[in-house]
């Protein structure tokens, strides 16, 4: 018997939580994606208030931020950062059924129709930027 | 036909062993043998020193909850010919000190749980002379899901927030708290505020959502705690804002 065994106060095993913990199980791994894609939200946002800087100093810095947006480096950030961003609206649009209970004369919204409620928005606010650039 | 099937049974004896070890048995592999059934026949034919919890064999007791083949489940609704060929995997909940076998410690959970003042709260002199406290269909069904928790444990296992973090509330804690601040009988929800809107509360989930696939009852955790950061959101709001109104 070891020493910190006593028969009324066993010795607990408590094993210890892996770094790695998110990898082996496909929805962890799913839930850690997710999280990191707020860091490409975040820079998507910094990369449109560089725009508008850019836009609001004149021609001169507008021609040097579309150089700068055309750098492969850039383009390459840009299109992974969009791939992120994508993934990050369609989890959470999937999860947004869950987190909201809308009642209509007293009856709960079915979740499809909140899930769809908000892809129709996205395809419309979508569709108004296109229309706003290539108009 | 006498088919049969392997168990890997962890094993945690803390008088002999610093560390878990795997056990195999060979049982009998009968159509309607839960895991739990297969466990039953080890302990009584083949090692008596075999450790674990049950007790309704029902899906109502909440004590069986085990890690088979990865995954947390009340052992008496898993059923054996379901992993065929076998062998079957079975170790102790997940996140929780194993104390033997597969008997997990739950203290932590029991400790947190009165936290949040899972009963009814009204005015006691008041409750006396109001007498039977109606409730509509509709208003019973605001909360009956979250009721049906039998504290079995399944949604701390899955849950990484609760292996991470050792102060946060939990999933089924935040659910029992749910069920009684949607009941229209219940006047405590601001006493549970305090309690719920932490770090440690509803702040500490980060919406992985495996809560709500592990559980064995339907209860919805994971929805029941974001549903909660909206409410608590908008107290916050609501003191901000207006200071001097009372809570």
């Amino acid at each position: 018997m070891s020493a910190n065994y006593t028969e009324f106060h066993p010795r607990w095993y408590r094993p210890r939580m892996s770094v790695f913990w998110w990898v082996g199980r496909r929805s962890y791994l799913v839930f850690v994606l997710r999280e990191l894609s707020s860091v490409f939200v975040a820079w998507s946002v910094v990369f449109l208030l560089l725009l508008v800087h850019a836009l609001s100093q004149g021609g001169a810095a507008y021609q040097r931020f579309l150089n700068l947006s055309s750098n492969p480096w850039m383009l390459a950030l840009n299109v992974v950062a969009l791939a992120f961003v994508v993934f990050h609206a369609i989890t959470w649009f999937n999860l947004a059924p869950q987190a909201m209970v809308v009642r209509l004369r007293g009856k709960r919204v079915p979740r499809s129709v909140i899930a769809g409620a908000h892809y129709t928005g996205w395809a419309l606010l979508s569709a108004l930027a296109a229309w706003l650039i290539l108009g | 036909m006498a088919d049969h099937i392997i168990l890997q049974v962890t094993r945690y004896r803390p008088e002999r062993e610093s560390e878990p070890t795997t056990q195999e048995y060979e049982i009998p592999l009968h159509e309607e043998w839960a895991v739990l059934d297969g466990l039953n026949h080890v302990k009584d034919q083949l090692d008596g020193t075999l450790s674990y919890r049950w007790s309704c064999r029902m899906g109502i007791c909440g004590s069986c909850g085990m890690t088979v083949n990865g995954e947390p489940r009340l052992t008496c609704a898993t059923f054996l010919t379901d992993y065929r060929p076998g062998p079957i995997r079975i170790e102790p909940l997940r996140n929780f000190p194993v104390i033997r076998d597969l008997v997990v410690e739950i203290g932590d959970f029991m400790r947190k749980l009165p936290e949040v003042k899972p009963w009814l709260i009204r005015d006691e002199d008041a409750a006396a002379l109001e007498g039977e406290l109606l409730q509509t269909p509709a208003e019973m069904d605001d909360y009956k899901r979250y009721s049906m928790c039998i504290n079995c444990m399944l949604c701390y296992s899955a849950c990484p927030i609760v292996g991470l973090e050792e102060g946060f509330l939990g999933p089924a804690v935040i659910a029992l708290a749910q069920r009684y601040n949607l009941d229209s009988r219940d006047k405590g929800a601001d006493e549970r505020l305090d309690v719920l809107s932490t770090a440690e509360g509803v702040w500490g989930c980060t919406f992985v959502g495996e809560c709500t696939t592990a559980c064995p009852k339907g209860v919805d955790p994971a929805g029941a705690i974001q549903q909660y950061k909206l409410t608590a959101a908008t107290e916050s709001l609501k003191s901000f804002l207006l200071p001097w109104r009372s809570p």
